[in-house]
């Protein structure tokens, strides 16, 4: 999906295109359907500047009637930092993106612990297993009431939390303040996940890391075994 | 003669009366208000480049692989499979000093539209700041401002931001230094020239809407400041990041469309250098309907529209059987194209306001004409390096050093900008150089930019060379080969013989650098007049490089890799002090000669680091230079988290020369133990001095008798907060 703004959409690309060899069409916000796609990616970006709130103006975009349409009948749906926050926005994913702890812009590498292996972005993961993937945003600082986040756990909701190297969750290893650490969530069918690092940007070992691979190859696994 | 204009109209333009009788003799009358207006801002120091122009002329700018020279919105320069590089720096240095955030931003801006005015696609950012000390509340402002201001650009945008440098020094405290620099890529057989050369073309504003900010802002940047240059603080723009993104995506589309004429940037002296620049690039002449500009505003005059520096705005000029296809792609973005004017066969510029004209100039007077100025030059005698006492605790001295702010690590601010976003940065931020991919081959481009202002306020000749060499073995330490530079000169008040005596020296030096390395100058610019009440910031020129590298799997890095792996210093240690951080720390005056570099010496150097790392010899690579060895040793250490063990530094020159001089032309390597007799081979092919250091390993850092600290002590003190 591009929004006016987004930038991320060539990077989403480049590792599902030029990477997985998979192939990719750029939808435009104006667009009123998303027939045809087995997977919509909400890249990152500022989308409309964020100038009023993060993935506030994008949420209306006409495009997002038909994603949401897509998303509740089970389609594939993943929202990368910005798309993350749209994905809020329009009430797919529960939970708000504040400002940064520090009150700034952070770019830098982190850990993420996979902590469900069900949604449709994990299935290739171990339960424990650790990503090096960088972040890269200025309000990821994921927050929601106590009931809301009880619940996100109860259900296996809870997809990433920021950790250490070794897999450890701590204070120190939370790059914005996330409550209880969380980087990612998804929606109870585990068919839509958002998360704030930047897993596009980890697909090749010149570029540090290819962790972020097995969310695109999980993805891509989930509709095989669907289709069978 | 008698002048028909008073004073203050001049002065409020910055020209003299000498230059208002030129423009009455290029007119054959007295212009309008608009008129003089118009001429102030292009005959602006900014714009006209008149105390430089001649200077300039030394530059070498052609080389084989040059596509296209200074003159353009950028330089470009063929990297091959049919690609160009397109770069360029810039000054925002008085818009910083008094707004800090717009006045960065704005720079960001500039910079990237220069770039994708040529057709190229925005790769990268690299910013050179230069600030007071931080202990004030006013050094703090412009330094927290100017950071926020490149980050929240760039970032919204979507560019990311690679490299650059950053010093502190006294001198700034007034007049900070902003420079940006913007790299990008396009196809050959793509990029563009702003050049209106067919009559009759139709002339497209694009973008924002014109509103009152940045009136003036080329004649502000064109003069000195004083305590009422807060009043000045409508003479910044104000940025938005997020229309400029647009406005790229759409410039790039539109440059793949036929019948597209030119792209132009407005950017200093807005409409009035643009249209004018553009058109007289093309030795056409433009009119232009004022009443057909849309504003932010009512109650503009022609004089606001003509020299608002608004932001975010292109001038397309189209074939006129283009214009709807070139509508189709504004549409696309949601942008508002206003149809302006006309490309016409004059050679002069025509503004009509309801109907009437009201401004009629010759281009060639307004683009060429400025009188140059031949200020006197004075020169600074050089005074001897004072006398130093002897060092006493050098490990206590390498921790205040490595944590002072000119050394200290510059996470804290770079982890505020997106280096990342592109997926092509193979090296970030925090080395020597950065090192991007060109997308879709496997090369690699390395980015840098690089200026000691202290060995230039000491000998503004030697000290620009030393830049030059610096950037070029900055880019050599990643492996790629240095192919071109772009420069900005940042200098106090060219009217004052001392300030012209450095300016000249300064242009030399970066001439006569750039020739023995046979390195072309495709682009750059000149900030002078960043003086306030009579305080000038010390001469600084700023060296942008951009090196190639034709296999990335060939790369470089610059921290240790392996225990076990042998160091060597490359290069020959001098007894060199004068300008050294070292004797900041220690409070020596600022005289004495800096570290000179010896071209022949480099040339060799740089030879053999080519030869070795294409060779695989080498594990690691890193420049030694603001610090000296010790530090240079240390940051290898920190950047590979890997500890070395030297049982002492011994050479022809003092212990502190050798721990914290800063000889140029030196380089520290790490290579496997097996690999060690074909380094000694490749380095005496080359007449390179080899010296060896010590071996990798252990959590320590450890010279001989006299340091043992702790890596993690000198990561502490390393990532001391600014």
């Amino acid at each position: 999906m591009v929004f006016p703004g987004t930038w991320s959409d060539r990077d989403c690309a480049h590792a599902v295109l030029d990477v997985l060899r998979e192939p990719v069409r750029f939808v435009d916000h104006r667009e009123q359907t998303v027939d045809g796609l087995d997977l919509v990616i909400l890249p990152g970006g500022f989308s409309y500047g964020d100038y009023l709130r993060c993935g506030a103006i994008a949420r209306f975009a006409p495009v997002m009637e038909a994603v949401t349409d897509f998303a509740n009948r089970g389609g594939l749906v993943l929202g990368i930092c910005n798309g993350f926050q749209i994905l809020q926005e329009a009430r797919l994913l529960p939970g708000a993106l504040l400002r940064n702890a520090s009150c700034e812009f952070r770019c830098e590498w982190v850990h993420l612990r996979v902590e469900q292996s069900n949604s449709a972005f994990t299935l290739d993961c171990r339960p424990g297993q650790v990503l090096r993937i960088p972040i890269s945003h200025g309000e990821g600082n994921f927050f929601a009431d106590a009931e809301t986040l009880d619940a996100l756990e109860r259900n296996g909701q809870v997809v990433f939390r920021y950790c250490a190297a070794d897999g450890r969750v701590s204070e120190a290893s939370n790059p914005n303040g996330s409550l209880r650490n969380i980087a990612g969530i998804s929606n109870t069918h585990g068919n839509v996940v958002g998360l704030m690092p930047h897993p596009e940007r980890a697909c090749e070992p010149l570029l540090g890391s290819e962790d972020g691979l097995v969310l695109f190859r999980s993805a891509i696994h989930a509709l095989t075994r669907v289709a069978v | 003669m008698a002048v028909a204009i008073d004073r203050a109209q001049l002065e409020a333009v910055a020209l003299n009366e000498q230059e208002y009788r030129a423009i009455v003799r290029a007119i054959g009358r007295d212009p309008n208000d608009l008129e003089v207006g118009m001429f102030g801002a292009l005959w602006s120091e900014h714009c006209g480049y008149k105390t430089s122009k001649a200077l300039l002329r030394q530059l070498p700018t052609e080389g084989p692989h040059v596509l296209q020279g200074p003159g353009e919105n950028a330089g470009a320069v063929d990297i091959g499979d049919g690609l160009a590089v397109v770069f360029k720096i810039e000054s925002h240095n008085h818009p910083s000093a008094i707004e800090p955030y717009q006045g960065a931003a704005t720079g960001v801006g500039g910079i990237l539209r220069d770039v994708f005015a040529m057709g190229a696609r925005p790769i990268a950012l690299l910013d050179a700041l230069r600030f007071g000390p931080l202990d004030s509340g006013r050094g703090r402002h412009l330094f927290a401002g100017v950071v926020g201001g490149i980050g929240g650009y760039g970032n919204c945008f979507g560019c990311p931001t690679v490299g650059g440098e950053l010093y502190f020094d006294e001198g700034y405290a007034d007049n900070p230094v902003v420079n940006a620099m913007c790299v990008g890529l396009v196809r050959h057989d793509r990029l563009r020239r702003a050049s209106a050369d067919r009559a009759g073309d139709v002339v497209l504003l694009v973008g924002a809407d014109t509103g009152r900010d940045g009136i003036h802002g080329a004649t502000f940047a064109s003069v000195e400041m004083n305590e009422r240059s807060a009043e000045r603080r409508p003479a910044v723009q104000v940025g938005n990041p997020f229309l400029e993104k647009l406005l790229c995506e759409a410039c790039l589309r539109l440059n793949e469309l036929e019948g597209v004429t030119a792209i132009q940037d407005l950017g200093a002296a807005g409409l009035t250098s643009a249209a004018s620049e553009l058109a007289h690039r093309g030795r056409r002449g433009i009119d232009i309907d004022i009443d057909r500009v849309s504003r932010r505003e009512q109650g503009m005059s022609a004089y606001d529209v003509m020299l608002s520096e608004s932001q975010e705005r292109m001038l397309i000029v189209v074939r006129p059987d283009a214009e709807a296809s070139a509508r189709e792609v504004f549409d696309h973005f949601e942008l508002h194209a206003d149809r302006i004017g006309t490309i016409t066969g004059t050679g002069r510029m025509r503004v009509r306001e309801r109907g009437a004209l009201v401004a009629d100039l010759p281009l060639k007077a307004l683009i060429d004409g400025v009188p140059l100025r031949t200020p006197t030059a004075t020169f600074a005698e050089q005074r001897p390096a004072p006398v130093m006492p002897a060092i006493e605790e050098p490990e206590a001295i390498l921790l205040d050093l490595i944590a002072s702010p000119n050394l200290r690590s510059r996470r804290p601010i770079y982890r505020t900008y997106d280096h990342q976003v592109q997926d092509n940065t193979v090296i970030g931020p925090g080395f020597d150089a950065a090192l991007l991919r060109v997308p879709g081959t496997n090369k690699g481009l390395a980015l840098t930019t690089d200026g000691n202002p202290r060995y230039v306020a000491l000998d503004p000749y030697e000290g620009t060379q030393a830049a030059v060499a610096e950037a070029a073995r900055n880019i050599v330490c990643t492996g790629a080969r240095p192919i071109a530079v772009t420069n900005c000169l940042n200098f106090g008040n060219p009217e004052r013989p001392l300030i012209f005596g450095q300016l000249q020296e300064s242009v030399r030096g970066l001439a006569d650098a750039c020739r023995a390395l046979e390195l072309p100058i495709v682009s750059g610019n000149v900030s002078l007049y960043n003086e306030t009440s009579e305080r000038n910031i010390p001469p600084t020129p700023v060296v942008g490089m951009v090196g190639l590298l034709d296999d990335l799997s060939l790369r470089c890095p610059a921290g240790f890799q392996e225990d076990g792996d042998i160091v060597f210093l490359l290069g020959e240690t001098r007894e060199e002090l004068a300008g050294s951080e070292y004797w900041r720390l220690l409070g020596a005056p600022l005289e004495g000669r800096p570290p000179t570099v010896s071209f022949e010496a480099e040339r060799r150097l740089q030879a053999a680091m080519l030869d070795s790392i294409g060779r695989g010899v080498l594990r690691c690579a890193h420049d030694v230079s603001d610090g000296g060895l010790l530090i240079a040793l240390a940051e290898s250490a920190l950047y590979g988290g890997r500890g070395l063990r030297c049982p002492g530094i011994v050479g022809p020159v003092s212990r502190e020369a050798a721990y914290f001089g800063e000889s140029q032309g030196r380089i520290v390597v790490s290579v496997a133990p097996r690999r060690v007799p074909e380094l000694q081979k490749l380095m005496t092919t080359h007449h390179v001095p080899l010296q060896t250091i010590g071996v990798v390993g252990g959590d320590d850092l450890h010279v001989g008798s006299d340091i043992r600290i702790s890596l993690e002590i000198l990561r502490q003190a390393w990532e001391t907060a600014f």
